[in-house]
Order: structure tokens, then sequence, then C-alpha cells
């Protein structure tokens, strides 16, 4: 579990995974041209693939080679652990 | 110093005048026997005069691992600009050409990424209006 909390404590890849979970199936060069048009981090493309490992290493991201392209993918599965362990239970009324 | 020719290199070289002209729209400008190659070029066919788009071999070893490296990324080894990216898009996705992206807005532009199937990714662009153009409206 500690893996999904690093994997997660960081903002950069919080918005990998926004990005993804908006539109799933990027290649790196999307995800950079995103990252850094739309949110201005401009990081580089190294970087951007080591937190991309992290997120695979997490199971928080997938990757699927296509053609001769690979695609990334958003799998929130892990985060059930979170929930599954302290659910989020509704408030009731007083 | 202006650009009057760029080039993209190409598996074969008639297939490539064949997805160049055929499915993007490109004019074939010049077609050159070189031995067993060609010197081939197209220019859009809006502007013939522009800049011209040279096919060239792919035979050189350093280039199959570069470009092999490059579409495992999904990045493009050129951008040619669209009035409509979105009815281009459906026009080529519908003539059976794949896109490793789809149209995307960036902010400035809605670019797009396609396979051109000689070996190459290609960028499509879109620009958007420049902001202060709205400005005062």
């Amino acid at each position: 579990m500690a893996d999904i909390f690093r994997a997660l404590d960081d903002e950069t890849r919080r918005v990998i995974l926004d990005e993804l979970s908006a539109r799933d199936g990027q290649t790196l060069f999307e995800i950079c041209s995103v990252l850094a048009m739309r949110h201005g981090l401009s990081l580089t493309r190294q970087a951007i693939s080591q937190h991309l490992a992290v997120l695979e290493s997490a199971d928080l991201v997938t990757s699927e080679k296509r053609g001769r392209s690979k695609y990334h993918y958003f799998n929130p599965e892990p985060l059930a652990e979170i929930t599954g362990r302290w659910p989020v239970r509704k408030k009731t009324e007083p | 110093m202006k650009i009057a020719l760029t080039s993209l290199f190409v598996d074969d070289q008639r297939a490539a005048l064949a997805f160049y002209t055929d499915v993007l729209g490109f004019k074939k400008h010049h077609d050159i026997p070189l031995g067993e190659d060609y010197w081939l070029t197209v220019v859009p066919a809006e502007s013939p005069d522009g800049p011209e788009l040279l096919l060239e071999p792919a035979k050189h070893p350093a280039v199959k691992p570069y470009r092999d490296a490059l579409a495992e990324d999904g990045i493009p080894l050129a951008q040619f600009e669209v009035e409509d990216i979105h009815s281009e898009y459906a026009r080529l996705t519908s003539a059976g050409v794949v896109f490793t992206q789809p149209p995307v807005d960036v902010g400035t532009a809605v670019v797009a990424v396609f396979d051109d199937t000689c070996g190459n990714l290609i960028q499509l662009l879109e620009a958007k209006p420049n902001k202060h153009d709205d400005d005062g409206r």
C-alpha cells in the first residue's frame, strides 16, 4: 500500500492521473504536451517518463504497445484498497 | 534565409508518394530517378510554390532505431497545419489513417498525431485565433 501513497504524493503525478482519467490511452508525447501547454509544467521528457514509471510500479498506470506506439492508461483499482481499509461512511443526520 | 525544402525518411518511396498524394492530398512536384531511388518531392495543393517536402529513402541503418524510438513515445517528425482539424480527422480516419492522438485542445491550438504508414508520426495543427483578436468584440 505504501507505494500508492508514494505515487500520489506528488502534484505532477496527480496531474498525470487527472489527464489520463479525462482521456485514457495517451502517448508520452501527448502527456508531455498537455502538461506543458495546459498546466505550465515544463518538465523534461525523461522526468515525465520517470513519473510514469513510479505510477506504473504502484499499478496506478498501465501501458500497452499498440502498433509502434506505447499508450498509457489510468488504473484506479489500487485506490479501492484505501477506501476498503478506511471506508467512507455517509454522515447520518442528527 | 527561408525554408525551401524539408525531408522525411520513408520506407518505400512509391507507397509514400501514393499516401502523400492520394490520402493526404499533396501534389507531386519532382520525381527524378537517381539510381535505385528517386528525388521525390511533394507540395501542398494550395501552395504549390511553397516549401517542398522530400520523401527520402530510409535505407541508412541509423534511421530505423531513430524512428522506432520516436514512434514508441508518440513523437511526431513533422507538423502540417490545417484549417479544420476535426474535419481532417474525420476524413483521414474514414480513409483508414491511424491516429496515435485524436484532436486535443492544448490551449493555443488543437493538435492530433497520425501514422503516415511510411515510418513517421505526423502532427496536424489547427491554430486558434489569437486571443487579442477576440478582445473588444
